[in-house]
């Protein structure tokens, strides 16, 4: 397959971006989006020029390094994948893809398609865990939980932090990523003691980072690569609010 | 010389890790603030120690290559985690998750870390569960277990597919709540280059700044290495894109001695290779031989048939297909451990009965659906259904999954002693990085157990009993000539690199080593192939540093400067490889040496010479390194041959 490729390059943070148009021909169908983009940049070094910087790393959907907006859509046009399981059967050939950096105020720029996440990792640093030390817990089956219950917390917890939902909505909310954890404790009994307090340094930490308000739009539901519901969202305002209230 | 003491304490097995912790030196909460402790790494074992120290009031400095800590490759573990629970009352117990993890490791471990493994493991799942680890339930609120290979019974507990997601999650939350509290400072995108040694002891790590460049010094009373196997040498392999094995390399270059290197897994169910562009394989977990069954067919018309496409699996008749593992070993059948499980693919696949290109076998879940429902195999596997649906475009639920065998994970690795501290004093070594658990072959579920061990229940105290000591060592500054020394080095050995723009690209160079080394130093080994192996990497070595062209700069983010000193090392690890493999003349676990098989094909251990852990002291690039033995000593268990037929 023979595709026209439009990809946005900018030296660091500071420079000043641009698009610059690449064709790549003979690529197989089952080629991965990110190995598609690995021969255009052995293409490149061939030609002694600069690769291509992404993020990458697990390439099985899992580890969340894939930020790339494809043709307008975080992680590209299949569904409920991240960049690395899209295949270019997915695409016609001929096609023009146009591959930018996720974008937000709160995700700056680091280099071409690389961007600074490190925002969630503050937001998890606020108040994402469950206050255990190391020992001294009680035997794991002296804690049942409801199995439906264990459930939910396990459809939240899938989130693997790419920051698709960010990218997807025009308010650059982390509504979803922040949903997903005070949800997963939510859920589970082991969570309840500490639950007012999370929600709010969360949430406080999630709006002092610059990450804007969530209208109900459900941009990030469809492009979650983990399909997780915004009835998580749901759960984080009557969390908050409980919260705010009580 | 050196001489090796695993520093084993005295007393019963049962007893050795409680005598341990009843006699060892603790460090007063007073003194733990003056002290900093390095952690390269923040996969389980790193993040779990990280958190862990932190708690107990260490100053902690974790470092990772990746963006976040939280996407450290142990996310991607699928399956489980093993424990001796006994909760399914199915007979189990810490003896014999210890006898199992010793035979299914080919007797090649170290017997009093094993046990302690096993001792530990029980805590390892309830500190998860208080964390909020969503572990898979039964109706009645309690915890869900399955089998996987090598093991008798049920004692994996698992999170869906995505079980080392989540107890990721559950050590990267424990140490980013102690970031908050300021005992754990973090370094993302900044991977190490060199280890400090100072007056013998380890001091400090040199790092770059993956974002920007920057060489940085940091100084540790003690440094632990964290960082994984080192299976992407093989370029093909289910490792990350960004995992490597520099770190060992580099410790191992200062004087660490790294054990039986080549002692590596080969998982037998991995998405099969489809074209020469592929970057990495696809695993899929262990699990799955729950309920799928394995299979080639047994006539070669029909072979033919299917890679003609005139034929679908389902076509052919029950008599005519091959469940090779339920024939070769009726007693554990498709659960058999992952070396037996591999050659057994891969033997079938020689004889030419292999699917697909020909290097593929069937894993076929028709049996379970009809016999559990679809929706039952769904909730158990949906998301590897998935996944294999996104890649292969083929729907599992209707024709049998294609897999064959890929490098997966490293049982070899730093050697430590009982204390994880490897020949460097005040250097540790914890998770997959070190070798001691696993002997020749991992069992399955069995490393997240292990990451989580050392990182949560063993470093935290065995650290203490060096530190201890180490009280009155005031923080030191990073102007020492042995700073100053170890970076100039880091720094010539950049410019080095980028100076080289040779003719081929990192990946090509690469590619042609992973491939050298799959066919030369894989899954069956052999003398002449091994011999061939060292001289072919000795002089690959050289056209590397000859060929290798890297673009870019030293200032900045690099990806291709990254790879290119990662493969560097990878090729010199190649080389000590193929040694390790070529002096042990037995095959045991994932190290099969044809010349040394028994007339059915099966593995021919050699104890009477073998029966110690090969150990390696670095003497300089090109040189032939020295090796030392650690005589195996098994106390409470009679070695036996591996027997997974009856």
């Amino acid at each position: 397959m023979d595709f026209t490729l439009k990809i946005w390059r900018q030296e660091n943070a500071t420079a000043k971006g641009r698009f610059e148009t690449y064709p790549v021909s003979g690529i197989s169908a089952d080629c991965s989006f990110l190995e598609m983009l690995d021969i255009l940049n052995q293409r490149l070094i061939n030609k002694f020029e600069k690769p291509v910087c992404f993020d990458h790393d697990c390439r099985e959907g899992i580890c969340g390094a894939c930020s790339l907006y494809i043709n307008g859509r975080p992680h590209g046009p299949d569904s409920a994948v991240t960049a690395c399981q899209l295949h270019m059967r997915k695409f016609k050939d001929g096609d023009t893809i146009t591959v930018e950096p996720w974008r937000a105020k709160p995700f700056p720029v680091i280099k071409d398609l690389v961007v600074d996440r490190s925002a969630f990792d503050k937001i998890i640093a606020a108040g994402g865990y469950i206050s255990v030390n190391t020992g001294g817990v009680p035997d794991a089956n002296t804690i049942p939980v409801r199995r439906a219950d264990a459930e939910i917390a396990m459809d939240a917890a899938a989130c693997i932090g790419c920051g698709a939902c960010v990218a997807a909505c025009k308010n650059a909310s982390a509504m979803l990523f922040v949903a997903a954890k005070v949800s997963q404790f939510s859920m589970l009994p082991q969570g309840r003691p500490e639950a007012k307090e999370r929600v709010l340094k969360m949430v406080a930490k999630m709006d002092e980072l610059g990450f804007g308000n969530c209208t109900n739009t459900g941009a990030c539901e469809a492009e979650c690569p983990k399909q997780i519901s915004i009835s998580h969202i749901a759960r984080l305002n009557r969390e908050y609010l409980s919260a705010k209230i009580l | 010389m050196t001489k090796l003491n695993a520093r084993i304490p005295e007393g019963p097995l049962a007893e050795k890790w409680t005598n341990y912790k009843a006699g060892q030196k603790l460090v007063n909460p007073a003194n733990k603030r003056k002290l900093d402790i390095i952690v390269v790494g923040t996969g389980l074992a790193g993040a779990s120690a990280a958190a862990s120290l932190g708690e107990l009031g260490f100053n902690v400095k974790a470092f990772c290559y990746q963006d976040s800590p939280r996407r450290a490759h142990s996310i991607a573990a699928q399956g489980g985690i093993n424990a001796a629970k006994n909760y399914p009352n199915d007979g189990d117990s810490v003896h014999r998750l210890f006898y199992d993890t010793i035979k299914g490791g080919d007797y090649r471990s170290r017997e009093a870390n094993v046990y302690r493994l096993a001792e530990v493991s029980g805590s390892i799942i309830d500190q998860c569960v208080a964390q909020g680890v969503p572990f898979a339930r039964e109706y009645g609120g309690l915890l869900d277990n399955r089998s996987f290979g090598g093991a008798q019974v049920s004692r994996t507990f698992y999170a869906r597919g995505q079980t080392g997601q989540q107890l990721l999650l559950g050590a990267y939350s424990a140490m980013m709540r102690q970031v908050n509290t300021g005992m754990v400072k973090l370094y993302p995108r900044t991977e190490m280059l060199d280890i400090v040694i100072v007056d013998g002891k380890a001091r400090g790590i040199i790092t770059r700044n993956l974002a920007t460049g920057k060489i940085e010094r940091h100084f540790g009373h003690a440094v632990v290495i964290a960082t994984g196997g080192y299976g992407r040498a093989f370029f093909l392999s289910t490792n990350a894109m960004g995992s490597n094995g520099s770190a060992s390399w580099q410790v191992y270059k200062k004087g660490a001695f790294f054990a039986n290197p080549s002692f590596v897994q080969i998982h037998p169910t991995c998405i099969p290779v489809h074209g020469d562009y592929q970057s990495k394989l696809t695993l899929m977990s262990e699990s799955l031989r729950n309920d799928g069954r394995i299979w080639v067919p047994k006539k070669k018309e029909d072979v033919e048939a299917l890679r003609s496409g005139r034929i679908k699996p389902k076509d052919i008749a029950e008599d005519d297909r091959d469940y090779y593992l339920e024939r070769r070993y009726p007693a554990f059948g498709n659960l058999v451990p992952r070396d037996v499980a591999s050659r057994a693919a891969k033997e079938r696949c020689d004889e030419g009965f292999g699917v697909g290109s020909g290097l593929a076998v069937y894993l076929d879940f028709a049996e379970s659906i009809e016999r559990l429902g679809k929706h039952v195999i769904e909730e158990r596997y949906g998301n590897l259904f998935q996944m294999y649906e996104k890649i292969v475009d083929d729907n599992p639920y209707e024709t049998p999954m294609m897999i064959y065998p890929a490098i997966h994970y490293c049982m070899g690795g730093t050697w430590v002693d009982y204390e994880l501290m490897t020949t460097i004093p005040g250097l540790f070594s914890i998770g997959e990085c070190n070798f001691s658990d696993h002997g020749a072959n991992r069992l399955g579920a069995s490393a997240l157990m292990q990451g989580l061990a050392d990182g949560y229940f063993i470093l935290p105290y065995t650290i203490q009993n060096y530190l201890a000591a180490e009280i009155l060592t005031p923080r030191m500054p990073t102007s020492l000539p042995e700073f100053v020394e170890t970076e100039d080095r880091i720094r010539e050995r950049l410019n080095r690199l980028m100076q080289i723009k040779g003719s081929q690209s990192v990946d090509q160079i690469h590619r042609k080593f992973g491939l050298l080394l799959w066919e030369l130093v894989g899954m069956a080994r052999n003398r002449k192939g091994l011999e061939k192996a060292i001289r072919e990497f000795a002089s690959l070595r050289e056209e590397f540093w000859r060929e290798a062209r890297i673009t870019g700069g030293l200032d900045e983010m690099n990806p291709e400067l990254e790879e290119a000193s990662r493969v560097a090392d990878f090729i010199e690890t190649g080389e000590l490889m193929a040694r390790d493999a070529l002096q042990r003349e037995e095959s045991c676990g994932g190290h099969f040496r044809e010349e040394y098989q028994t007339p059915e094909g099966e593995a021919n251990r050699n104890d009477e010479k073998f029966m110690f852990v090969g150990a390696w002291e670095y003497t300089g690039t090109g040189q032939e390194p020295v090796l030392h033995k650690e005589t195996l000593n098994y106390e409470s268990i009679k070695v036996q041959t591996r027997n997974y037929k009856i």
